[in-house]
């Protein structure tokens, strides 16, 4: 999120924090509670850790988190912001190094982006609010519905096409993905466009023969380009809980996946999993999505989303 | 790296080995991990806290049986808490209502409602001969009432015409006056997903709501919802009412956590369980099934009755009297190969049997899946007409010929023979035994199958 974002600070702040808002809501009152005249004993961090595990950072991450935090503090009066705060800096440590907006080189053209997740997570939907921003940005895209599988996911993702008036490779139902990547790969090249999204049909990460017909998009697009696809983007959904962690680790070995972008930040579900995620696997997350209009993507950031986790104003 | 709360929960109780009455000692200790183990599994920590409190209660003190050891004895235990929990009974979808009976499908995006809408559509008319009509209530995404036009389409089931402009309510109410005139026994109304502190979009279906007065109102979760589904449960229960729950997904490998937090936080049964991509993936929820499936203990009657409903009653016919002349040839592998294909896979069917979490994991691991029984399938094919009913036959030079004609190593084939040996020889023994003896005992590897399974 780059120059157009800049112009309007204010509005992409906003945004974010409105998303983020009811996901800390709860957490923030929670801490509150437990700390107003308290020590910070163990039952104190028993509590702290509960909190982090229902923002689905799970047991194991909550627990070390909380051990850390309560080293050095350990049976001191400690003020409610002040653990907020010290809480906020454990977690935005694990997500810095990963937190790496989605760059777009221009030497590779058209540059390729395959887009994979598990059915429902937001794909589709992403695609188009990625096509806003890249056109925003100058760039010429165009999209491929690489989704041949599910009912009127073609249709879907032409829709978005039509909204950002940007051109959409298709096929039948049922058609071969690989092929459809090929073809679109083709006309982007001859249309000379900059961008190529391609959509892949939602899938879980334990159906193996789904799993060997993404790597097989992946071997015919290589074909084209080694070099492609230049960035593997997973969608991950907030509300997904600690099953997002295989599925980075299935799809990271089966699809090769460059980088993250968590959807649905705007509910109640905190996210909390990408704590996990930034800890097990060495995957910058690029983006989240905090909201249904096609300007709702916004590029993440580890010290707004840990104080956001966390219930501290940004 | 993330084992399966049946695993995890198996190792736990593993360590229990002393007899006598339970020690409360031990009993929290093992509490801790059940504890760990659940929220790993992303059931909802209100939830795992009654749970273990109640469960601890419940496990200090009680005298060990016999015949059992204290781990097993802890593990049945929170097995019938667990499915108490669950829901004591199974419950399916309720049609007792003046015809035609309006079903409302509501969730958050991508849950998966317009799949379980259809699913749930193929089910009523195969199932249950009911006439049904589908119409989409889902404005907001692109394609949406386009998806479900198709969907219709495939399985054969009218849906509303879509006008395009026409606000949920107005369609709500036109799909009722539809389906009376047409004479439908269901309506089943599909909505946009929706966040549950959306108000606006949340007022629009208590609109639809009463507009419709449906008899059943199912709520779609995908069954890899963590922590947020207590919040997600219990708003949609609080403010729209539900009568129902649909639990998504079940065919991934995050198993167990959401369908136990939803039963506790609704009060309402989970009705219908998705179970995979095509659209009869769709099951019956059975609390006792899911429960001992959870801890390990295999879900044999799933099993049994699944087989029963894919195996043909002619061909089952035809096995049963070569069963007593103990012959099992490569036609008859082969169609136990297909048949299995039909069931699922060896993922699916391994799943369903007890003791085989871990030889499933490790096949996961060692990469030997579903590809193998292709593989094996192609073997056979490669074979002639003879070579299939007398496997006596495959000397060096066919095994050669056939590797080659199937694109295996000739390891491979000699493998299949010795399946296909131990599974005669097994035969050979049930046929003895005459009826019954055909299901392996709880932790025993299925006669035929060791040789799938990497030692």
């Amino acid at each position: 999120m780059t120059e157009d974002t800049i112009g309007k600070k204010k509005g992409w702040f906003s945004r974010l924090k409105d998303g983020l808002k009811r996901s800390s809501t709860a957490l923030s009152g929670g801490i509150g509670d437990i700390f107003v005249k308290r020590k910070l004993d163990a039952a104190t961090i028993e509590e702290l850790e509960d909190l982090l595990i229902m923002s689905d950072l799970g047991a194991a991450v909550s627990r070390a988190v909380c051990e850390k935090l309560s080293k050095n503090r350990f049976d001191k009066e400690i003020a409610p912001e002040e653990v907020q705060a010290a809480l906020a800096r454990e977690i935005a440590e694990i997500l810095r190094p990963v937190a790496t907006p989605l760059n777009i080189e221009a030497d590779h053209k058209p540059y390729i982006i395959l887009m994979v997740g598990v059915n429902g997570s937001g794909k589709t939907t992403t695609i188009g609010k990625l096509a806003k921003k890249f056109q925003k940005e100058g760039k010429s895209v165009m999209l491929g519905a690489g989704d041949t599988f599910r009912a009127a996911a073609i249709e879907q993702l032409q829709v978005w096409g039509d909204r950002n008036k940007v051109p959409v490779v298709s096929g039948k139902v049922g058609s071969d993905a690989a092929g459809l990547a090929y073809d679109a790969i083709q006309r982007a090249r001859a249309e000379n466009s900059d961008i190529l999204m391609i959509d892949t049909a939602g899938r879980l990460q334990n159906k193996s023969h789904l799993m060997a017909e993404l790597s097989k998009i992946i071997r015919v697009i290589k074909k084209q380009d080694e070099a492609a696809p230049h960035a593997t983007l997973l969608v991950l959904d907030a509300t997904t809980g600690q099953n997002a962690v295989q599925q980075a680790k299935v799809f990271q070995q089966a699809a090769d996946v460059s980088g993250l972008i968590m959807t649905k930040l705007d509910g109640t579900a905190r996210g909390g999993v990408l704590v996990s995620i930034a800890e097990k696997f060495d995957l910058p997350i690029h983006a989240i999505g905090v909201g249904e209009s096609i300007d709702d993507l916004q590029s993440f950031d580890a010290d707004d989303f840990s104080k956001m986790l966390v219930g501290l104003e940004i | 790296m993330f084992d399966s709360l049946s695993d995890k929960l198996g190792g736990i109780f593993d360590k229990l080995k002393r007899r006598g009455a339970l020690k409360e000692a031990d009993v929290r200790q093992a509490m801790r991990e059940v504890r760990v183990a659940l929220l790993e599994a992303d059931v909802a920590l209100p939830v795992v806290k009654d749970f273990i409190a109640s469960v601890t209660e419940r496990a200090v003190g009680q005298e060990v049986m016999k015949s059992v050891s204290p781990g097993q004895m802890v593990v049945k235990i929170v097995n019938d808490h667990l499915t108490e929990m669950l829901g004591s009974d199974t419950s399916g979808i309720s049609l007792a209502a003046v015809a035609p009976v309006p079903i409302l499908m509501v969730g958050l995006q991508g849950s998966g409602k317009t799949t379980s809408a259809a699913k749930i559509a193929k089910r009523l008319k195969e199932k249950e001969n009911k006439k049904v009509m589908m119409a989409s209530l889902d404005i907001y995404r692109p394609a949406a009432m386009e998806q479900l036009k198709i969907l219709g389409e495939q399985i054969g089931v009218p849906t509303l015409p879509i006008i395009d402009g026409q606000l949920p309510v107005d369609i709500a109410k036109r799909a009722m006056t539809a389906a009376k005139l047409q004479g439908m026994d269901v309506i089943l109304l599909d909505t946009a997903g929706r966040l549950h502190i959306d108000q606006t979009l949340m007022a629009e279906i208590i609109g639809v709501r009463e507009a419709v007065t449906p008899h059943e109102t199912l709520l779609v979760v995908d069954s890899l919802t963590g922590q947020d589904a207590v919040n997600v449960a219990q708003s949609f229960s609080d403010q729209i009412g539900i009568t129902g729950v649909v639990l998504t997904r079940m065919d991934g490998d995050g198993r167990g956590g959401a369908a136990l937090s939803m039963r506790a936080v609704t009060g309402q049964p989970i009705k219908l369980v998705g179970t995979g991509e095509k659209l009869d993936d769709i099951e019956e929820f059975h609390p006792e099934r899911v429960a001992s499936r959870i801890l390990g203990m295999g879900d044999v009657v799933s099993l049994v009755e699944k087989a029963a409903e894919t195996i043909e009653a002619a061909e089952a016919e035809v096995m049963i009297k070569k069963m007593k002349k103990g012959q099992f040839d490569f036609d008859d592998l082969r169609a136990q190969l297909r048949q299995m294909k039909k069931l699922g896979g060896m993922s699916s069917i391994l799943g369903m049997l007890p003791g085989i979490g871990k030889a499933q994991k490790k096949m996961a691991n060692a990469n030997i899946d579903d590809s193998l029984l292709k593989r094996q399938e192609a073997i056979i094919n490669s074979m002639t007409p003879m070579e299939r009913g007398r496997p006596k036959l495959l000397n060096a030079s066919r095994k050669k010929r056939i590797a080659s004609g199937a694109g295996v190593s000739v390891q491979e084939i000699n493998k299949l023979i010795k399946m296909q040996k131990q599974m005669a020889v097994m035969m050979k023994k049930m046929g003895k035994m005459g009826q019954g003896g055909g299901m392996p005992l709880p932790g025993q590897i299925p006669p035929g199958m060791e040789g799938l399974i990497p030692k």
